[in-house]
């Protein structure tokens, strides 16, 4: 099975975003929730997918090379400050540039702690969280207090890099899209956010995707890299510098996430603000799980938890509330799959569930805004619980290497 | 021997472990183009000297050249320049990977990690009929194909000198002669090979030259032509090779332990099947058999402790077939594990908590659900007196205890909950000579005192010294029974690779 | 050192290492000052100056609350099971506390034992989860406990709105008030303050007691501290790991339930948005800090208090953040492992010394030991 998913065409993930393009215009028609691709849905939905994104890719970095790295939240944090801070003196770049480098800072803490120490990687990761807090309060109030909007838990406004907006081209597919024809209307909104006011941080996350990919799996840097985290002591006795690898690794997984910080403050929102994360290092790392640690899953990942948020904050109780139709339907689908596998005690479950979401579907007019937000969370118990034998992590993930294992 | 400078010479290496001597004054040379043996029982010291020239540890004092030059290796990486390579004898793959991954891993530098890796791949395959295919997952691959990727990771890198560690100790016999196949065609390339074991049969039969190691010292250098593996057995353990001999019959009418059709399903074989068999009480059952054809799954599955298992174990009439570990353990069965650091020990836990270990439900330790240490203690003490481990007390982390000690205290352990099926998986292995003794006494006192015992060791002498009756197993089946009295080594060696008929 | 009696010889190596571990957070802390252009002196003397007398219940009370959280962490640690998830199953506890309290079912304190009950059985099956989780399908607990904390904040939140009243005066909300025949009375220390200590402190001491009792006497304790050290030789000696797995969960999310409550019965006598988070992750850091041992969890508990109560005026006092707090805290997590390991690396080198004094009549062979050199 896990030979399947490895086979997959070239070109996968395109036909996936167009059968999900297409999935959603049939829901559209069907339940009337106009607001499921609408143009402004696309960009919100990729305004909060990339950080989730990009925390995720720096799991992915980290995780490749067998190091666990659940101080992404925190490393996040130190990245919404560096972005202010850094931002704030020296202009929207510098701004990117800190929160690469606190980010980076984090990643090094971690670093020296799992790979020079030995420390347990859980027990870092939590240190980490918790240092990552109590620094960026500490130090806003030591360099954001007297500044102009600034406070003891907010930086003063922060400059925006810059985006690019296409406006001709952005004003026709707003009329494309306008028209509510089945499905080109959605390719039109998706088109539409792609040329209006995109932020060229979303471009930038973009590209790192494709260069994690290209490096992680297309380089003899990252095949060494993922060997650490496959067969520490199988590369070291090829006389890989394991720890090496590993720490820079790591280094890199912080810079990362503290990208994804500095987009949360700079891009998401216009200055630093005290808890601006707000768990979005978790969601990565969840994203990162749902994505089988690969970069294509990852997006996938990352695409159906900011959707799911973007759907929550933009009053998508009604929204939602369609999605339930959907993934009812869904559920359908593979029970009649796992019908035909004769796996029958299985197929009548899935049923069953199918079935009350249908009843709730009917039941009621909007989901709570509550349980949209714990979609992401629920989504991911779900696959640990169900598909984990389709999961396959780095072998050695979690383990402490101590140099001279080989053999 | 020749002219030219030896592939590898190695001149008074010496290597100290905090309190141990691990290798002290080895002097070996390998010529060019030849197998060199190197044997000596588990624990004499092959592995660190083997890791020393390798270049993952690096030796205390002495020398080595390698074609002639003096050279350092402090890392794989300088051993891999010099030509040295290695087969460890737990592969080193990542399993997650291809096999073309696995091998240009760590040499990227040569054909890059692309298609001229892949011709130079197949081509080395080829070249010495590896058959390995690159694009393969390694997880997909057999034990036999595996050694293989192994060997040709080595090739890849332009070794001239090859270190095999143990390598058939996971191989089923046909896979032993492919692998003496392979051997032989890089002999014949000019390549030299060091081959690490214990199984004298096979070193006589591939290697041109054997050194063997005693305590960690090289003790001899012999010609395999002039020499017979009593001779070899007699260098590995010394002048005193100790012979366990079993007194005069204690068997009994009684039946302790009744198996009857035994199975374990395995994921392409069965791991077990149809295993039947009676110990009485007083007996001693030796199971013999190439490692891996079942004997760890036999024994873990008669202890319940393999969910799956079918058939029947019946324990002096009471039938354990449906009951847990905790139960079986409780109707009398003690178990020496196979490997005492995962299954018999506690090793950050104290000497006395280690001695309720497994005994959980025992009184006096525990009363109604309470430990009572001081009672532990006690028994702890008695323990270690009776059965002589050297210890400076009770609250001693077992960690701390050599092998030795800590299997006395396992063998001390099991023997005090009043066993009456005493299951003993490799009891002496990686122990000093002096508990080895001590251990065998244990097995046949108990013997003398109306136990069943199952014996399962890869030891065949301490097997025919022992039992009353010897079951061969191969894979996963009983194919022969033995008297060991009357039963050579030579013939239990044929039954146990399926090569001779069986009784 | 060699020369002391063994037992004597433990306990010191015990301290030497969280002592180590705070002189290095001290250091590391100080040297955060220092680039910040802080006053560091200042700041020593304010956090570790004897506490008021109106600030002793504070830290009492605190420390209440930390050490419950610490000790449901120290469960799941005795069995290397890493329970992340405190926060999500304290916050379901409490609120389901809060709920049956609020209701008032029964009379007085008939009514505070049922509602603990509930909190314990809220926690341990919130917990549970996890551990079926873990024992069934093999799913990181790590993993799957991050995930329910926050499905714990969202159900609650929407059960909140669900049953909450509005409190006079304010937007916030919260779950019926406990009448006061159900709460748990607190009481005065010293002349000064007007603070109370949480009567549920002797609740907690029993906790840890019961800890102790449990994992150090018991069979049970002995089963689970067995699994673990290692699993394999736990199931080989007849324990079932998948059992012992999902009733660690269990106790540890049981324990859990406990940590909102001092608050609940001394404080607030209502759930609200408002009730204090994030105290799970503190317990992770004072259970290691008090190496899973009952005392040592206290005095951790104790400490983590006594430098929150005592960074409070150090922004009026020195004009620094007393967010600086939370670095030592966060840092001495990791020193505290850190120095553990090197510490029982030394302590284990010191007895296998004392072993080979112990062997010297019979000489060790070079092969014996060679195995134990790897490991």
């Amino acid at each position: 099975m896990s030979a399947v998913t490895r086979r997959l065409p070239r070109l996968w993930w395109l036909g996936a975003a167009v059968l999900v393009l297409l999935a959603i215009s049939v829901l559209r028609v069907v339940t009337g929730a106009e607001d499921l691709a609408s143009s402004g849905t696309v960009r919100a939905t990729l305004i909060a997918l990339v950080p989730i994104m990009l925390a995720g890719l720096g799991g992915l970095w980290s995780e490749r090379a067998g190091v666990v790295n659940i101080g992404l939240e925190g490393m996040m944090v130190l990245g919404t400050y560096g972005a202010g801070y850094f931002g704030y003196h020296y202009g929207a770049w510098a701004g990117v540039a800190g929160a690469l480098l606190m980010g980076a800072i984090g990643g090094l803490i971690h670093a020296t702690a799992t790979v020079v120490f030995g420390v347990d990687h859980i027990i870092s990761g939590v240190a980490i969280n918790i240092i990552a807090v109590g620094a960026v309060q500490y130090l806003a109030s030591l360099t954001f207090v007297g500044l102009p909007g600034g406070g003891q838990t907010q930086s003063p406004k922060l400059d925006n890099v810059g985006s690019i907006t296409i406006g001709p081209l952005s004003d026709a597919l707003g009329e494309v899209e306008d028209q509510n024809i089945f499905f080109v209307s959605e390719l039109a909104a998706v088109a539409r956010a792609m040329v209006t006011n995109l932020s060229l941080l979303v471009v930038l996350a973009f590209v790192l995707l494709f260069v994690t990919y290209w490096v992680l799996w297309r380089t003899s840097f990252g095949l060494r890299l993922r060997s650490t985290g496959e067969s520490p002591s199988a590369a070291e006795s090829l006389g890989v510098a394991v720890l090496r690898y590993k720490f820079v690794a790591v280094l890199i997984s912080g810079a990362l996430a503290g990208l994804a910080g500095g987009f949360l403050a700079m891009v998401a929102s216009s200055n630093y603000r005290d808890g601006q994360t707000g768990g979005r290092g978790y969601i990565g790392l969840a994203a990162m799980i749902f994505g089988n640690w690969r970069p294509g899953g990852l997006l996938a990942g990352s695409g159906l938890f900011g959707y799911t948020q973007t759907l929550g904050l933009r009053q998508g109780g009604t929204s939602v509330h369609a999605l339930l139709l959907a993934v009812a339907v869904l559920a359908i689908g593979l029970a009649g799959y796992q019908l035909w596998r004769k796996q029958v005690r299985l197929a009548v479950g899935i049923l069953v569930a199918a079935a009350a979401l249908i009843t709730v579907y009917a039941a009621i007019d909007v989901v709570p805004g509550d349980f949209v937000n714990i979609t992401p969370y629920v989504v991911t118990l779900l696959v640990l619980a169900f598909a984990s034998q389709r999961l396959r992590m780095p072998a050695a993930d979690g383990q402490v290497y101590r140099r001279g294992s080989a053999g | 021997m020749s002219d030219v400078a030896p592939a590898v010479r190695l001149r008074g290496i010496g290597k100290r472990f905090p309190g141990v001597i691990a290798n002290d004054d080895i002097n070996i040379d390998v010529a060019r183009g030849t197998i060199h043996a190197i044997v000596g029982e588990n624990g004499a010291g092959k592995s660190t000297l083997m890791k020393i020239l390798y270049g993952v540890q690096a030796p205390d004092s002495g020398t080595i050249d390698i074609a002639g030059t003096q050279v350092s290796l402090g890392s794989p990486a300088d051993a891999i320049k010099h030509g040295v390579g290695m087969v460890f004898q737990h592969f080193q793959l990542a399993d997650n990977f291809t096999v073309l991954e696995n091998v240009v891993l760590g040499a990227e530098k040569l054909h890059g990690i692309g298609s001229a890796a892949r011709e130079e791949i197949v081509r080395i395959s080829d070249a010495y009929g590896l058959g390995v295919e690159p694009d393969q997952l390694v997880e997909d691959l057999g034990v036999g194909a595996r050694q293989r990727v192994e060997i040709l990771k080595v090739l890849y890198r332009g070794a001239k000198v090859i270190i095999l560690d143990e390598p058939t100790a996971v191989l089923v016999p046909q896979e032993v002669d492919e692998l003496f196949g392979n051997l032989r065609e890089l002999k014949a390339e000019g390549l030299s090979v060091i081959f690490i074991s214990h199984k004298l049969d096979e070193v006589l039969s591939i290697a041109d030259e054997i050194t063997v190691i005693r305590r960690g010292t090289t003790v001899a250098t012999v010609d395999p032509a002039g020499t017979t593996s009593r001779e070899l057995a007699e260098l590995m353990v010394g002048s005193e090779l100790p012979s366990p001999s079993t007194e005069a019959s204690t068997v009994t009418e009684r039946v302790t332990l009744h198996v009857a059709d035994l199975g374990l399903p395995g994921e392409n074989r069965p791991l077990l099947e149809a295993v039947s068999f009676d110990i009485h009480a007083g007996e001693v059952l030796g199971i013999a058999g190439v490692e891996g054809n079942g004997q760890a799954e036999l024994v873990e599955a008669i202890m319940g402790m393999r969910p799956g298992a079918t058939g029947t174990v019946r324990l002096a009439g009471q039938d354990l077939t449906e009951l847990s570990t905790r139960k079986r353990r409780e109707a009398g069965i003690g178990y020496i594990p196979e490997d005492r650091h995962r299954h018999g020990l506690l090793l950050d836990a104290p000497l006395w908590e280690n001695r309720v270990l497994g005994h959980q439900t025992r009184k006096p330790w525990v009363r109604r659900g309470l430990i009572d240490r001081g009672a532990s203690r006690t028994d702890t003490q008695r323990i270690v007196e009776d059965y002589d481990v050297r210890t400076p007390g009770v609250d001693t982390l077992a960690r701390a205890l050599s092998g030795g000690n800590q299997q006395k205290l396992i063998v001390g352990r099991e023997m005090s909950g009043d066993p009456i099926l005493l299951i003993a998986a490799h009891p002496t292995r990686g122990v000093d000579v002096g508990a080895q003794a001590a251990i065998w006494g244990h097995i046949k006192e108990a013997r003398r005192q109306g136990l069943a015992v199952l014996l399962i060791s890869a030891d065949l002498d301490e097997l025919i010294g022992l039992s009353d009756r010897i079951e061969v197993i191969l894979r996963g089946r009983l194919v022969g029974s033995f008297d060991p009295g009357q039963v050579t080594p030579e013939q239990l060696g044929s039954a146990m690779t399926g090569a001779g008929g069986a009784a | 050192m060699t020369n002391l009696d063994p037992r004597l010889q433990k306990i010191g190596l015990g301290l030497l290492a969280p002592v180590l571990a705070l002189v290095l957070a001290f250091l590391i802390t100080s040297l955060v000052l220092v680039l910040a252009g802080d006053p560091v002196g200042e700041v020593w003397s304010t956090l570790l100056g004897v506490p008021a007398e109106r600030n002793v219940a504070n830290i009492l009370n605190n420390a209440t609350v930390l050490y419950l959280s610490g000790l449901a962490v120290a469960v799941g640690f005795r069995m290397n099971l890493f329970n992340i998830g405190v926060d999500g199953q304290y916050r379901v506890a409490a609120f389901v506390a809060a709920v049956v309290a609020g209701e008032a079912w029964l009379p007085g304190a008939a009514n505070t034992v049922l509602a603990i009950l509930a909190a314990m059985l809220a926690g341990a099956a919130w917990a549970g989860i996890a551990g079926v989780l873990r024992a069934k399908r093999g799913v990181s607990e790590v993993i799957s406990t991050i995930m329910l904390n926050f499905i714990a904040t969202g159900l609650v939140a929407y059960f909140l709105r669900r049953v909450a009243v509005r409190e006079e005066g304010s937007n916030d909300i919260g779950t019926k008030e406990i009448p006061e025949g159900s709460r748990i009375p607190g009481f005065q220390i010293g002349e000064g303050s007007t603070t109370e200590v949480y009567g549920f402190i002797f609740l907690a001491a029993l906790a840890g007691f019961t800890y102790w009792f449990l994992l150090n006497r018991t069979r049970f304790g002995f089963d689970l501290r067995a699994t673990g050290k290692s699993t394999t030789a736990a199931v080989a000696s007849g324990i079932s790991v998948t059992r012992m797995t999902i009733v660690a969960m269990l106790l540890s999310g049981a324990v859990a339930g406990l940590v909102g409550l001092p608050l609940l019965f001394g404080d607030s006598y209502s759930y609200g948005s408002t009730f204090q988070s994030g105290l799970g992750f503190a317990g992770i850091a004072i259970a290691l800090l008090g190496r899973n041992h009952p005392i040592g969890i206290a005095i951790g508990a104790l400490l983590f208090a006594y430098l929150d109560e005592q960074s409070n005026p150090l922004q009026i006092l020195v004009g620094v953040s007393p967010d600086i707090v939370a670095i030592t805290q966060g840092v001495i997590v990791l020193t505290v492992v850190i120095s553990y390991e090197v510490v029982r690396r030394y302590g284990v080198r010191l007895e296998q010394h004392a072993v080979a004094r112990a062997l010297e009549a019979g000489r060790p062979t070079a092969g014996d030991k060679e195995e134990e050199a790897r490991a």
